[in-house]
């Protein structure tokens, strides 16, 4: 019987001939990521760190990008004291508040790599299985015992494999392929489980594979990945990275997997994910009516060069509907830089969009647009959770790049393909 | 003792808003705001030695931990549902919370039946009805009764504890 991906990645990391799913493995990953969450992590252990130290000060991996810049003072004491710990214990990975979304930052920094097994205290880490990597979310507690120990078990998972056919027929983009799949096997369908892509998936670019990799944890996944294929490997060349750097791993052609699932991309159609859960998915004309005050664009899942591009070719010439206020997310300021040299930004401003620094704070109304009670925003994020945007009372539709434009110049909840 | 029972997909922005991540860490501070968004009653009616009952997906979403060091914090003595997202299955092991995965137990309760714990055994029981649970392997059990992740990995670094085994086949952790 051939193994997954998680079976041989899994054995190598932990030093094994074989594994099969269901077993225990002991690992030391590559990297730890962990972000505004530091200093809470690093306050648990105060006195073990004096006493142990840090494991492997190459592991951990720290990003500022929760609440950028800081909110209060409370936010910027968490900052100091990251800051403080990073000179003290000589972190060799660390990135100011500015650089961008953690996930965004630890692939441009060539930190995630394929074969790598990477773990951090946020759960869209599944978002580096893009590059074929096994990364997946912990805790605060497990991220703090890491950092002393430099160890932690894991669970190999029963794999989920899904097989590709076709192309993307844009407007339609990866968000409504991944939101599409939600909806399908729901919130808890690879729960536990890895998820492998199959198929022809040559047409889907980088920055839509983060998208895909990213809602990974968005159907339960533990990780989301894809093959490291000519697309991937131009990239990491883009970025730096030669193939003597990693070892990319993929499943034999045999191996077993719980569940079978395929999908022609040809046939994929604009969907929304409606309040308040991320499988509520429907096709975007059935919230046609839909007043919109909020339109957020970009995050983790869409807030690379190409989802602003998009965005930018949509609205261009245009503005956005009076009564909406269009917040852009660059996920990074590599992102932000590159955007600005192609006069995407200025595109998108002079359409009346507001670009804010490259964080997370919005997604989780931990930080800036915060929504109103009885407002509704579309937004590229990962969640419509209730009160994920600091409202209980405010509704969340979770849509693609081209939707969020569309509906920004509407100020309704619009069929990107009727913008044309 | 008290059930306060909830449905599926309860996701951890409901157990504790996302607007608070970074401004409370601290038991004390996590506690007033404790399913906020789900259940306004929780935070000041809950009390040490209730259970949650719920449906499928409990805990989906972020990975933040202060849905479950709060729920410890309060002395709530286990959470029963028909399944678990695996951040936060990890993160109840790491703080010795006992989650018990059982479905029949969750579709069997009904308002003021009486509900017994027997932890040991990996029995519940729910108005007279035994339904058993599946427990942690041994080498993830071993987590738990050390009083959580931190101490488990003070005791390891110590040499007192000894490593975790580098084998095993695990039945209950989902992690």
């Amino acid at each position: 019987m051939g193994k997954t991906f998680a079976e041989k990645v899994l054995a190598r990391k932990a030093g094994q001939a074989e594994v099969v799913a269901g077993q225990i493995v002991i690992v030391e990953p590559d990297h730890l990521l962990t972000h505004d969450n530091s200093a809470a992590i690093v306050g648990k252990i105060g006195a073990e760190l004096k006493e142990f130290g840090i494991a492997r000060p190459e592991m951990p991996v720290i990003v500022l990008d929760h609440v950028i810049p800081a909110a209060n003072e409370k936010t910027a004491t968490n900052h100091r004291i990251t800051r403080d710990f990073v000179g003290t214990y000589g972190i060799k990975h660390f990135f100011d508040v500015g650089v961008g979304v953690c996930h965004q930052v630890m692939v441009e920094k060539g930190l995630a790599l394929p074969g790598d097994v990477l773990v951090g205290s946020d759960s869209h880490t599944c978002s580096y299985g893009a590059l074929g990597a096994f990364a997946t979310g912990i805790d605060r507690t497990e991220a703090a015992a890491l950092l002393l120990r430099g160890q932690t078990w894991l669970k190999v998972p029963e794999t989920i494999k899904v097989v590709f056919s076709g192309e993307l027929q844009p407007p339609v983009s990866a968000k409504d392929l991944v939101l599409t799949i939600i909806g399908d096997i729901g919130a808890d369908g690879a729960s536990y489980s890895a998820v492998e892509f199959h198929g022809d998936f040559t047409g889907l670019s980088i920055d839509e594979r983060f998208t895909i990799a990213n809602m990974g944890v968005e159907m339960g996944a533990k990780v989301a990945v894809f093959p490291v294929d000519d697309v991937a490997r131009s990239y990491l060349s883009s970025i730096g990275v030669g193939a003597d750097r990693y070892e990319s791993v993929w499943a034999d052609p045999d191996a077993h997997y719980v569940r079978e699932l395929t999908y022609d991309l040809g046939a994929i159609e604009p969907v929304v994910a409606f309040p308040h859960k991320v499988d509520n998915v429907k096709p975007v004309g059935e919230g046609a009516d839909l007043e919109i005050h909020q339109c957020l664009l970009g995050t983790c899942t869409n807030g690379r060069l190409s989802d602003l591009e998009i965005a930018a070719a949509m609205l261009d010439g245009r503005t956005v509907a009076s009564g909406v206020r269009l917040l852009v997310l660059p996920a990074s300021k590599e992102v932000f830089e590159a955007a600005l040299d192609r006069g995407v930004i200025a595109r998108l401003s002079r359409a009346g969009g507001l670009v804010l620094p490259p964080g997370c704070g919005p997604c989780l109304g931990a930080h800036q647009g915060a929504l109103a009670p009885g407002e509704r925003c579309v937004s590229t994020a990962n969640r419509n959770f209730k009160g994920r945007m600091g409202c209980k009372d405010a509704e969340i539709y979770l849509a693609s790049p081209a939707t969020v434009a569309a509906s920004a110049l509407t100020g309704r909840l619009s069929d990107p393909r009727k913008m044309r | 003792m008290r059930v306060w029972k909830y449905g599926d997909d309860i996701n951890t922005d409901m157990l504790f808003p996302g607007k608070y991540t970074y401004t409370c860490s601290t038991a004390e501070e996590i506690k007033p705001h404790l399913l906020e968004d789900l259940d306004p009653e929780f935070a000041g009616g809950v009390r040490s030695g209730d259970l949650i009952f719920a449906g499928k997906n409990f805990g989906c979403g972020s990975s933040r931990e202060q849905p479950v060091v709060g729920l410890k914090a309060v002395g709530v003595q286990a959470v029963v549902a028909k399944s678990y997202a695996r951040i936060f299955y990890r993160a109840a092991i790491n703080q010795g919370l006992l989650l018990a995965e059982c479905a029949d137990a969750v579709d069997a309760y009904k308002d003021g039946d009486a509900v017994a714990l027997d932890t040991e055994a990996g029995v519940i029981n729910v108005g007279g009805r035994a339904f058993s649970f599946p427990k942690l392997p041994p080498e993830i059990l071993a987590i738990r009764e050390a009083g959580g992740l931190l101490p488990y990995t003070v005791q390891a670094l110590r040499g007192s504890g000894g490593q975790p085994r580098r084998r095993g086949r695990g039945n209950a952790a989902q992690g």
